[in-house]
């Protein structure tokens, strides 16, 4: 390494801190955009992707409801103010294919996966993999007995261009690009995500997963996932992301909109473990039909600043909500997340469950929204969010809001903000664990609850990342 | 007691806590296989003498000595010193939302007794018959560490993991505090077990006599104000009991 990039690298780890996933690989692309967004890059994107006019026009449209948005009022103003729109690389493709076969991958790029992972989890324990690699994906696989089936699981790109139908029907459908700035921004510049179809009645038993990593300096990464559960089916997706830990920012605006048709199940986990120099800025949300259930399982380690609400919008009868979501808030980061659920329909349920840990000034915020609306009769709604604080520096708020229009709903909420004791330390360190493992051990405890709904392998995982967290925090 | 190495040592012990000194030169030998019992009302310093001996960071240690098997233990941490041996029964444990007994005990003999004490079927069946000695069900196992416990399953936990850690010095504070007389028999039968016919030596904490009556001390040492007043056998306590502290408190205990 030369001596102005271990100097680089340097300077970045002081800003952030330690992260075990932060190394990169030399950049080599195909394709790669000047930094800036136009009207004219819009356009180029689709161009490159051949797409079909109707896409190239929403891209557009949206574009310009982005120019035209202003800031979210809310979360974390003055660091959305920082983020440098003309200095993000809003397309960047290191790979020509999308490969089926992991020697097919380059070798650089199937390094980074390897040391990720990826392909050890897919043979062991998976029903299909996506790898995106900045702005597209380079591997993709599912396995042939559900082919066989009907299941569809592509990247997003190409879900386009094998059915374009069914994208045009529900693109946007959930999640309109007007909905905020960054899901305009997504909707203007997408690439990559994934694209899922579930026939009726086939229940998907192990999970597919998608993993996103941005590489690149400056990368904005804006991948569009879809999933539509038809009626009686159900399907578990896991999404993972890391980044390398540069000294100035990265943008991951995504948009992921879930359809739960009738009686469908989705389930929906996230381990998001971006470097603390990422923006992470995502719109997520389903629509459940009638008896339908959509959970959120929402893991939130790192990046800079996340600002994310899952949410479900309970459309028909008897369907449920889940989101459970954990944040944990080191040096330098901001984690403002929660959980957004409305009632339109009778008989409804929802629950809510988050948690969030500060550490060495770290802020950690819930930003929830529950609402029943007046027609939804016997509603049933549960919201619960604890707050861990490690150390006088760091902070928690919480901002619940619920808007309950019809009187037969039973509503329920508790919120708790609580401290590491010494005795609690004390107590563990007298098992002979050192005062990082017993930290850890509160820690993960605290998590415990996010942690079982996961596949075990993520627990297992999660549980060491917050392990590494603790370490070195003893002054 | 013998010339043998004693497995605790504590010698002119003063100790204080935000600048108020509580233990004024507390001196103490534990020799292998022995029980002793530290006698004292609340207030007395007995709570500060078995966190001290542990390592907890609060307390302010101005001079005085304490080795384990003749190795100093005051420059180690708390977590140091349950490697080297040291167990500490809670007066009042601590809980742990979310961390299971049964990942938790394995985790604590791992570290404590090494790994492969603490893997496969040597594991369970430590893990087994030291349940059924305190009575505590296998459903036990997947709850979270104190959380949610009775007072008497607490005590019961302690002792559990004080026979699974099998350390070299015991010190139970006030085991016997909160339970009935059932409770008292379970842990007790639990302590005897760990204690009796090892090299292990304990130090029980207590200002009751009760427990002393089903785990026998070998002495029986009386703490007021932060000083070991009187010295004995187990038959001291009996005395305690009959005629209570006020006679060896200071004024009273002049000429005896």
């Amino acid at each position: 390494m030369r001596e102005s990039e271990v100097m680089a690298m340097e300077e970045a780890r002081e800003a952030v801190g330690d992260y075990d996933l932060g190394w990169h690989d030399p950049e080599h692309s195909t394709i790669r955009f000047d930094s800036g967004l136009s009207e004219d890059v819009v356009r180029k994107i689709s161009a490159i992707k051949n797409e079909p006019e109707w896409m190239t026009e929403i891209r557009v449209k949206a574009y310009h409801h982005f120019v035209n948005r202003p800031m979210p009022g809310f979360g974390d103003r003055e660091a959305l103010e920082g983020i440098k729109f003309d200095e993000v690389c809003y397309y960047l493709r290191s790979s020509d294919a999308t490969e089926k076969d992991w020697d097919d991958v380059p070798d650089d790029i199937r390094n980074t996966f390897d040391r990720l992972g990826i392909p050890e989890a897919e043979q062991k324990w998976l029903s299909g993999v996506t790898a995106q690699y900045e702005s597209e994906a380079v591997y993709h696989s599912i396995r042939e007995d559900l082919e066989a089936q009907g299941v569809i699981f592509l990247d997003m790109d190409s879900g386009l261009r094998e059915y374009p139908d069914l994208v045009k029907e529900y693109f946007c459908s959930v999640i309109p690009y007007q909905d905020n700035k960054f899901s305009a921004l997504n909707t203007a510049v997408w690439s990559g995500g994934s694209f899922i179809y579930v026939p009726k009645g086939i229940k998907v038993e192990m999970p597919v997963q998608a993993y996103f990593r941005i590489n690149a300096k400056n990368m904005g990464q804006f991948e569009r996932t879809l999933i539509i559960a038809d009626e009686g089916s159900s399907i578990h997706y896991v999404e993972g992301c890391t980044a390398p830990t540069y000294s100035t920012d990265s943008l991951h605006s995504a948009v992921v909109e879930l359809i739960a048709l009738d009686g469908a199940h989705i389930r929906y986990s996230t381990i998001q473990n971006w470097s603390a120099n990422v923006y992470n800025l995502v719109t997520k949300r389903g629509i459940a039909h009638k008896d339908a259930s959509i959970e959120w399982i929402d893991g939130n380690i790192g990046s800079k600043l996340t600002m994310k609400y899952p949410s479900v919008i309970l459309k028909g009868e008897g369907s449920h909500a889940e989101v459970i979501s954990i944040a944990y808030a080191g040096k330098g980061q901001h984690q403002d997340a929660g959980a957004k659920v409305h009632h339109l329909a009778s008989n409804t349920t929802s629950k809510i469950l988050s948690k969030s840990i500060s550490k060495d000034g770290g802020r950690g915020s819930y930003r929830g929204m529950v609402t029943v609306s007046p027609k939804a009769e016997n509603c049933k709604l549960n919201v619960v969010c604890d707050a861990l604080i490690l150390d006088d520096e760091s902070q928690t708020d919480t901002y619940p809001t619920m808007e309950v229009a019809n009187a037969s709903a039973r509503c329920e909420h508790e919120a708790s903000v609580s401290k590491v004791s010494d005795d609690q330390v004390f107590y563990l360190m007298s098992r002979g664990h050192s005062e990082e493992e017993a930290l850890a051990m509160i820690v993960n405890g605290f998590f415990e609850p996010f942690t079982r709904e996961l596949p075990m392998e993520y627990a297992v995982e999660l549980n060491k990342l917050m392990a590494l967290e603790m370490e070195g925090s003893i002054g | 007691m013998s010339d043998t190495q004693p497995v605790l040592s504590i010698k002119d012990l003063h100790v204080g806590i935000e600048g108020n000194e509580i233990l004024h030169g507390i001196n103490l030998n534990i020799a292998p296989g022995e029980i002793h019992a530290i006698m004292g009302r609340n207030g007395s310093g007995k709570t500060t003498a078995a966190s001290t001996i542990m390592g907890h960071p609060d307390y302010e240690i101005s001079s005085g000595k304490i080795s384990l098997d003749g190795e100093d233990l005051l420059e180690l941490e708390a977590w140091e010193r349950a490697r080297k041996g040291v167990f500490l029964s809670f007066q009042y444990p601590q809980a742990v939302p979310g961390l299971q007994v049964g990942h938790f005990l394995r985790k604590s003999v791992a570290s404590i007794r090494g790994e492969d004490s603490a893997k496969g079927p040597v594991f369970r069946e430590a893990l087994k018959s030291a349940m059924e000695e305190v009575s505590i069900p296998r459903s036990f196992l997947s709850r979270y560490v104190n959380d949610g416990f009775s007072g008497g399953e607490k005590k019961r936990f302690e002792i559990l993991q004080l026979m699974l850690l099998k350390p070299k010095l015991a010190i139970l504070d006030e085991t016997d505090s909160g339970l009935d007389i059932d409770g008292i028999r379970v842990v007790s039968r639990g302590i005897n077990t760990a204690i009796r016919g090892s090299d292990s030596g304990a130090l029980i904490i207590t200002h009751y006599s009760r427990i002393l009556e089903h785990v026998k001390p070998d002495y029986v040492h009386v703490l007021i104000e932060g000083k070991i007043v009187r010295s004995g056998g187990p038959e001291l306590a009996l005395e305690l009991e009959e005629r209570g502290y006020e006679w060896l408190e200071s004024g009273n205990n002049e000429g005896e």
